[in-house]
């Protein structure tokens, strides 16, 4: 009855990598211009954010409301890094994108602390401030550039780094949601008190989820800086963090593909409506709010796409997991 | 010798004294019951021993050991596990997996191996879902070990809630109102359950009821709470007798 477990994942990893190589031959034929191959980057950077915020809002339970701060965290210490460490900038870029990771997980932590006794509405009052706290200092700080913002960034975000990075994201997660550490996140979801009294450090692991969901927003942060060029503060602001948050609702919380899903979807959304351009914003807040009328718990509500449950049905076989009645 | 003793066991809320006085001890392999009316504390008494709370006065040992001021994850971990009085599974997950998050701390590897998949990561998950299936098949729940938990039938939430209790590996085990909501014959199963997990776990057992045939039925020694206060201690038969037991209930003159 049990496949071997490991041919959907050597599929998948076929799969991403004729995706990989079909998009880099498209990019490098020019088939593919600059101007979309920007907007696959975007792809690729909002696939990070919403991926590590579902895993602090749909996985954790935590509302979040302060996810672009942490990106812009990352976005300013991974530029500043490359533009004054000196290195060779092979050397300097990777090593960049873990400064920027690093700094928004130690933000994560500073605010976590505090932050995660409360709950709800509470908590996200909180992390947006947080968020408005960030930019607000981003702007004061005399070595950010200010609200004139941070120019001259060297443009070294390629197609295959931020390919092979939101692969990384979203494969670290995953595997971390199926471990034991990932039960005990999705525990306190389900019933805080209970965890507790099934003997979860619940603490911890609130902080540890939520301090990985930051590390990755600000990797994403030092990606996107490297991507543009110029970094502005007023990019990061509230809006930024509600746009992420409205894919991973719309992609369902605590569902990874789903998540991944909806980036993609919300991302190139807004640019095929460009020829529309009046109507843009109204054909993608109705199209948002048709997916919460008939589909309140998102795309994919908590189920994954799952290339197991393909083959199945594929073969006749019933599902090895029952869906939800 | 005494697995779990409480001794002058008190809580205020304000002005109002929830509990006064309280003691009691249970020993090894011992079921005990807590009656009482409706308000007598009963439980206040679970809440104080796994930290929901913090006693204004005295202690709880547990095997010597002084537990009062630990936190509610480090009792469980410590030897005290317990149910809720309405049911708390984590809803949306499969029964399996909710039986496998009360195994988390006996599982050593870390979130490195969990995330790189190191042996450690498979030879740790191998030996929970083993042992979580053998738990799930003495509740008979184990054909149903990837259902989601709230599509159980009553009855066997309650199992379940009991199943995730025990992965904790207890000493104690503390049920409150396990036969709340069940029929006879669910409730007569529910009493053979019960004896069955001391005799196959070893653990003492103190839970709390209101359906006299069942406390009568299965506990050996009987805890009764007023106001606040333990007025009454002894066998079933003792507590039927006792006069101010019937006073509590019935009422006095």
């Amino acid at each position: 009855m049990k496949q071997k477990k490991w041919i959907p994942n050597v599929i998948i990893l076929v799969l991403v990598l004729a995706l990989y190589i079909l998009l880099s031959v498209l990019i490098s034929a020019n088939i593919i211009n600059p101007y979309y191959s920007g907007i696959l980057t975007m792809v690729c950077i909002n696939v990070i954010l919403a991926v590590s915020l579902n895993l602090a809002t749909g996985f954790l339970g935590q509302l979040v409301l302060g996810h672009a701060g942490f990106m812009s965290v990352g976005a300013y210490s991974a530029a500043l890094f490359t533009m004054y460490s000196g290195l060779p900038t092979v050397v300097s870029f990777p090593l960049a994108l873990l400064v920027g990771g690093i700094v928004a997980a130690a933000f994560g932590v500073i605010i976590g602390v505090p932050a995660l006794r409360l709950k709800g509405d509470y908590l996200a009052i909180l992390t947006l401030g947080f968020g408005e706290i960030i930019r607000v200092l981003i702007l004061a700080m005399p070595f950010t550039g200010g609200a004139a913002g941070l120019s001259g960034i060297p443009l070294l975000t390629t197609f295959t780094y931020v390919f092979i990075i939101a692969i990384i994201t979203v494969a670290v997660i995953f595997a971390f949601i199926h471990s034991r550490h990932g039960r005990a996140v999705i525990a306190i979801r389900e019933d805080e008190i209970a965890a507790e009294a099934a003997g979860i450090h619940t603490t911890y692991y609130k902080l540890l989820a939520f301090v990985l969901a930051a590390f990755f927003a600000g990797i994403a942060g030092g990606l996107y800086a490297h991507h543009i060029g110029v970094l502005d503060p007023s990019k990061f602001d509230f809006n930024y963090s509600v746009e992420i948050l409205i894919m991973v609702v719309l992609g369902g919380m605590g569902s990874i593909t789903g998540s991944i899903v909806a980036a993609i979807v919300l991302t190139l959304l807004p640019e095929l409506l460009r020829g529309f351009s009046e109507y843009r914003m109204l054909i993608y807040s109705v199209i948002l709010i048709c997916v919460m009328l008939f589909k309140p718990s998102g795309l994919l509500g908590q189920h994954e796409l799952s290339l197991t449950k393909i083959l199945n049905k594929f073969r006749g076989k019933k599902a090895e997991t029952k869906k939800e009645a | 010798m005494a697995v779990l003793e409480a001794k002058n066991l008190g809580i205020a809320f304000g002005g109002l004294r929830a509990l006064q006085d309280v003691q009691f001890s249970i020993g090894e392999k011992e079921i005990i019951g807590l009656i009482g009316p409706n308000g007598a504390g009963k439980t206040t008494v679970f809440n104080l021993l796994t930290d929901v709370y913090v006693p204004t006065e005295g202690t709880i040992t547990l095997e010597n050991q002084n537990i009062v001021g630990k936190k509610t994850y480090q009792i469980t971990q410590g030897g005290i596990s317990r149910t809720f009085q309405n049911i708390r599974l984590f809803k949306d997950i499969s029964v399996i997996d909710n039986v496998k998050i009360a195994m988390n701390f006996q599982m050593k590897y870390s979130v490195l191996s969990g995330i790189f998949r190191l042996p450690a990561y498979r030879r740790e998950e191998e030996r929970v879902d083993k042992r979580a299936h053998e738990l799930l098949q003495v509740f008979n729940l184990d054909e149903k070990s990837e259902d989601l938990a709230k599509n159980l039938p009553y009855g066997q939430q309650r199992k379940l809630e009991i199943a995730r209790a025990l992965a904790t590996n207890p000493k104690v085990l503390l049920l409150d109102e396990p036969a709340a909501g069940m029929n006879p014959t669910e409730t007569k199963e529910l009493m053979e359950t019960i004896r069955l997990i001391r005799d196959r776990f070893g653990i003492a057992i103190l839970l709390i009821e209101h359906d006299m045939n069942f406390v009568m039925g299965i506990c050996e020694r009987i805890y009764v709470l007023d106001y606040g206060k333990v007025i009454a201690e002894g066998n079933p038969e003792e507590i039927r007798n006792n006069p101010r037991v019937i006073t509590a209930y019935l009422g006095g003159e």
